[in-house]
């Protein structure tokens, strides 16, 4: 049984259909980001499986449980918290316990699980240990983000949903998030991603789904979205008369040993690129707007 | 390790005690502000109600109500809009914490704010003013239970009122105005026999009026109960109104509260 399971996802917020059906399925164990512009229907669709949001229509399993127990008075029932028990959401919203010490708030939230992870460990995991006893509001918005991903990991959960956890990284803090990422995947930890950053869904996610005005358009790994395996490389080079010149090939190897005969020896400015995983979304996204 | 549930409504009630005391202006406003307030009172007022009774004895119930009121129904009706805004409670809601541990923190804290509170300005009005403290075991009593019930009525009254604010900026101004209107209905600047009558019965529809009648009747010597609008202090009206104002405040806590915002969906 995958981790998560959806079919024919549906939410409108009267007339705006925010998800238009949506099916989606999330392996154990898998790393899958979740693509789409702002108000493509992204987070509405996290947040009805995160037990935040109801649903107009569809099935939903998560954990092998449907998240609407999470809502109105089941919220408040066994099956809810042992449900959430399993779960760890990292949300967008940041600043929250201003007047407590990253360690309170840490070891606090620890309380809350019965599997919890040493507070003091998963301070150090995410690289806040100099900051263990200094008061949230005096950290930088990415240390923020990083209590954030303290708290949605404190519980040890078996399903990890993480709403854009990276913005207000340095590129530094960036790459020692993405080790954390892939020290919790090889744990066995499944995890959803949000995010804007492309590159970050190239490097960390072993799947990428496409959502687009609330409709998954495309679902692949990040080598293979859009068909970008195999799309048509791009080779330019400087010409004796010193403009740019670029051919489309499929086999760019033999355009560039035709160049260096031509040239007899270095080919001024050769470059050889494929299309990124940013070209490729754009021309979806564009494509579906 | 997962700690039980009286553990952890004790470490809420903490973590919330700790956030307040940590806000040092907030401290010095919730806690000096009754005190100040007797301290300008009894400096203007220094005359007596009648057999001997000074002024402050009456004032002090009105400033014992009315700290209550600000700890329980104030506070928390401005301070849970704003934490919704912010996401508290909603990062709360996405934990298996299970959800009556929030409001048990408030709880304490609103708990440990009012005591400390009404021990100050007892203590400030019998230093300066001359204030007489109950001399009864039975007058003691009475100023525990209607404090506490009082106390226990402004907080379901304040969760319950959390959810008219829609955001945590427009708190402040919707809570405000209710609170000093029943300030000023319910007898706490005023003796309240001496407001018109059709003022003294709207204050009678609210808990403070209630709460400041069951606090007189502990400062106050038994021979002034007459001056009541009742003739008597009334003691079972008091705990009764009292009690159907929780049991009002419960049940709208129960069915009104809201987690998230409307932009939350």
């Amino acid at each position: 049984m995958d981790a998560i399971r959806v079919r024919g996802l549906r939410k409108a917020y009267g007339d705006n259909v925010a998800v238009g059906g949506v099916d989606l399925d999330v392996a154990h164990g898998e790393v899958f980001a979740l693509l789409g512009p702002n108000g493509a229907g992204k987070t509405t669709t996290v947040e009805i499986l995160e037990g935040y949001r109801r649903r107009d229509d569809g099935e939903v399993s998560v954990l092998g449980v449907d998240p609407a127990v999470a809502q109105g008075r089941r919220g408040t029932g066994p099956v809810a918290k042992r449900w959430r028990e399993r779960l760890g959401i990292v949300l967008q919203g940041t600043g929250e316990f201003d007047e407590l010490t990253v360690g309170e708030v840490v070891r606090h939230f620890a309380r809350f699980y019965p599997g919890a992870d040493d507070p003091a460990t998963v301070i150090e995991r995410v690289g806040l240990a100099e900051k263990a006893t200094a008061r949230t509001h005096t950290l930088s918005g990415g240390q923020k983000r990083r209590l954030d991903v303290a708290l949605g990991i404190i519980g040890r959960p078996e399903l990890l949903f993480l709403d854009e956890p990276t913005t207000g990284f340095d590129p530094e803090a960036r790459r020692e998030f993405w080790q954390l990422i892939r020290d919790l995947q090889a744990g066995g930890t499944t995890i959803v991603l949000t995010t804007h950053y492309l590159e970050e869904a190239e490097a960390l996610a072993d799947r990428v789904g496409v959502i687009a005005k609330g409709r998954l358009i495309a679902v692949d790994t990040p080598r293979s979205l859009g068909r970008r395996d195999a799309a048509l490389a791009t080779v330019s080079w400087r010409t004796p008369e010193g403009g740019w010149e670029r051919t489309r090939s499929a086999t760019p190897t033999a355009v560039v040993a035709d160049l260096a005969a031509r040239f007899a020896g270095e080919v001024p400015g050769l470059t050889v690129t494929r299309p990124t995983l940013e070209d490729v979304y754009l021309e979806m996204i564009g494509g579906a707007a | 390790m997962r700690a039980g549930p009286v553990e952890l409504g004790v470490a809420q009630g903490g973590l919330e005690v700790r956030q307040f005391l940590r806000s040092r202006e907030q401290v010095m406003f919730t806690l000096a502000f009754p005190a100040i307030m007797i301290l300008v009172f009894g400096s203007i007022f220094k005359g007596t109600i009648g057999e001997g009774v000074k002024f402050t004895q009456y004032f002090v119930t009105g400033m014992i109500g009315t700290g209550l009121m600000t700890a329980g129904f104030q506070a928390l009706a401005i301070q849970i809009p704003m934490e919704r805004d912010r996401g508290v409670l909603k990062r709360f809601l996405g934990t298996p914490m299970p959800k009556w541990v929030y409001f048990a923190g408030k709880v304490l804290m609103v708990g440990f704010i009012a005591l400390l509170e009404t021990v100050i300005l007892l203590a400030v009005s019998s230093l300066l003013f001359g204030l007489k403290l109950p001399d009864t075991p039975a007058k003691w009593l009475t100023l525990m239970w209607v404090s506490l019930l009082g106390i226990t009525a402004c907080t379901l009254c304040g969760v319950a009122f959390s959810s008219v604010a829609r955001t945590g900026r427009s708190a402040p101004a919707v809570v405000t105005p209710v609170a000093l209107i029943l300030q000023f209905i319910s007898g706490v600047f005023f003796v309240f026999t001496s407001l018109p009558a059709w003022m003294q019965n709207v204050a009678s529809l609210f808990p403070l009026k209630w709460l400041c009648q069951g606090l007189r009747s502990v400062f106050l010597p038994a021979s002034f109960g007459a001056h009541e609008p009742g003739g008597s202090f009334n003691l079972p009206m008091v705990g009764l109104v009292l009690g159907l104002w929780c049991v009002l405040a419960l049940a709208l806590c129960l069915t009104t509260f809201k987690w998230t915002t409307k932009r939350d969906g």
